[in-house]
C-alpha cells in the first residue's frame, strides 16, 4: 500500500489514498494532503508501534500542501517515516501551509538527525529538487526542533537562503506555536518521556528480544532435563515460564516504571526488577530445590532483565553515549558471567 | 528523569560565545540558559550529546562528542554492524 516508490521522479505521488487534492503552482501540481488521520492511517500507526512493516512506513519525499496555501504560507519540514509525516499533518489541520518531507531512509525526525539523513545537505536537496523558490515568496522553513542535531541553520541559510525556525518538539504544540509568532515556550522545547511514552514503546521492546528470550528458554530447559535419573521433560514448562517472566520483567515492568526504579544506571533499574522477580518465584517454590539451583536463577534472570534494561537506553529519550558506554564497560561483562554462572548452576543443581 | 553524573562531553568556550540563544532552542532538556549577553549551562548532567547546540551554533562556541545513547547501537558498532546506530537492525529507532 504505502510501500509503492515513484517511478520516474521525485514527484510525491498523487495517488496515495491521504492524497485528497491537488494545488496548482508555477512549479506544477503539489499533492494536497487529508489532514484528518483515517482508519487505515491509525491501523497503520497500531502496526509499527508492534514492529510490523516498521521498516518500510514511508511517505515519497518531496513537496505537499495542507489546506490551500498561497506563495505566503510557512513551510514545515518534516522526516519521510509516516508515522512522522501523520502526526505533523494532523497538526495543521485547519492551517493553510506546505510541507516538505524529507528522504530520511523512512527514520523519524529525530533518529534521522543523529543519523544525518535529516540533515543540511538533505534539507537544501528538497528545496532545490522541489523548486521551492518558485512556490514560496518568503524564505523561512519551519524544522522540528528534534531534526537539530542533523540541521545547521547557518548552512541552510548560506547555502539555499532559506532561515530555519525551529518549531516545537511535538507536532501537537505547532498551532499553539503559531499563534505565539512562532515562538515555542521552554515546555515546547523539552523532550517528555512519560508513562505514556514508555507504554507505547513496551510492544517493540517485547517483540525485538522475542527471539533472544525463546533462545535462553529453548537452551535452559534441554539442558535442564538432564538429571542423574535420565531425562526429564518436566522441567520445560517451568523453565520457560521463568524465561519468560524475565523477559516481560525486562521489556514491559522496567519501561514501566523507569522514573521510579532506584539508581540512574538503567543496568541497575533492571537488577532490582530481577531481584524482586526471583523473590516471588523463590517463596513460590519455582527456582528449585537446591541452593545452586537457586543461586542460579537468580544469575540467569539478574543478567536477562539487567541487559534487557540497559538496552532499553537506545530507547529513553536522555542517555548520552559517553554514560551508556561507561554503563557498558561495568555492566556487561558481570552480565555475561552471570548468564554463564547461572546456566551452570541451574543445569547442576538441578542434576 | 537524569542519567549518569559527569560523563557528557559537553563544552562551552564562554569567550567566543555572543549570546544568541541558539542553543537554548535547540537544546531538548534546559542544558543552558541565558544570562545577559552569555550563555551558561545549567544542567550539565542533563546533557545527552545529541549535538543540536553545537550544529546550530554560528560562531563555535559549543563542543559535544556527539553519538547516541543506545547499547544495541554501541554493540552493533563494536560487532561491525554498520555504525553505532540501533535504527539499522530492525532496532528501536524507526
Amino acid at each position: 500500500m504505502l510501500e509503492e516508490k515513484t517511478c520516474c521522479c521525485s514527484r510525491p505521488a498523487l495517488n496515495e489514498d491521504w492524497v485528497i487534492g491537488n494545488v496548482e503552482t508555477p512549479a506544477g501540481v503539489i499533492p494536497q494532503v487529508r489532514t484528518l488521520l483515517t482508519k487505515k492511517d491509525k491501523v497503520g500507526a497500531i502496526k509499527v508501534r508492534c514492529a510490523i512493516g516498521r521498516n518500510n512506513y514511508i511517505v515519497t519525499p518531496g513537496l505537499y500542501a495542507a489546506g490551500s496555501p498561497t506563495d505566503e504560507s510557512m513551510v514545515f519540514v518534516s522526516a519521510n517515516y509516516k508515522l512522522s509525516f501523520d502526526h505533523l499533518r494532523r497538526a495543521l489541520d485547519g492551517i493553510d501551509c506546505w510541507i516538505l518531507v524529507l528522504d530520511t531512509k523512512g527514520v523519524n525526525v529525530w533518529c534521522a538527525a543523529g543519523k544525518r539523513t535529516f540533515s543540511t545537505d538533505e534539507i537544501i536537496n528538497q528545496v532545490i529538487e522541489t523548486e521551492l523558490l518558485r512556490i514560496v515568496s518568503h524564505h523561512k522553513l519551519i524544522v522540528p526542533q528534534l531534526g537539530a542535531p542533523g540541521v545547521s541553520a547557518v548552512n541552510v541559510r548560506k547555502e539555499c537562503g532559506f532561515s530555519v525556525i525551529y518549531g516545537p518538539v511535538r507536532a501537537n504544540d505547532i498551532p499553539a506555536f503559531i499563534n505565539a509568532d512562532f515562538k515555542a515556550t521552554p515546555e515546547m522545547r523539552k523532550v517528555q518521556f512519560t508513562l505514556r511514552d514508555r507504554i507505547a514503546v513496551i510492544p517493540v521492546e517485547l517483540v525485538i528480544w522475542f527471539k533472544q528470550a525463546l533462545g535462553i528458554a529453548v537452551v535452559l530447559s534441554l539442558l535442564s532435563g538432564i538429571t542423574h535419573d535420565g531425562y526429564t521433560f518436566t522441567v520445560m514448562p517451568k523453565v520457560f515460564g521463568m524465561v519468560f517472566a524475565g523477559w516481560l520483567t525486562g521489556g514491559a515492568i522496567v519501561p514501566a516504571l523507569l522514573p521510579w526504579l532506584p539508581g540512574r544506571s538503567f543496568a541497575i533499574k533492571g537488577l532490582w526488577c530481577a531481584i524482586i522477580l526471583w523473590g516471588i518465584f523463590f517463596i513460590s517454590k519455582l527456582t528449585g530445590s537446591t541452593m545452586l539451583e537457586n543461586s542460579g536463577w537468580l544469575l540467569m534472570l539478574s543478567a536477562i532483565v539487567s541487559f534487557m534494561s540497559l538496552n532499553f537506553t537506545g530507547t529513553s529519550t536522555y542517555t548520552s553515549m559517553s554514560g551508556v558506554k561507561k554503563e557498558m564497560k561495568i555492566a556487561m561483562p558481570i552480565q555475561i558471567a552471570a548468564v554463564i554462572a547461572g546456566l551452570i548452576f541451574i543445569v547442576w543443581g538441578g542434576f | 528523569m537524569k542519567y549518569l553524573k559527569n560523563v557528557a562531553t559537553l563544552k562551552l568556550d564562554t569567550e567566543k560565545c555572543i549570546g544568541c540563544g541558539i542553543c537554548l532552542s535547540v537544546c531538548p532538556h534546559k542544558v543552558f540558559d541565558l544570562n545577559p549577553g552569555k550563555v551558561e549551562i545549567i544542567d550539565f548532567d542533563a546533557c545527552m550529546e545529541c549535538g543540536a547546540c553545537m550544529m546550530n551554533c554560528p560562531v563555535e562556541a559549543l563542543y559535544v562528542k556527539t553519538g547516541v545513547g543506545c547499547a544495541s547501537g554501541i554493540i552493533n558498532g563494536i560487532l561491525g554492524g554498520g555504525g553505532e546506530c540501533c535504527c539499522d537492525k530492525g532496532g528501536i529507532c524507526a
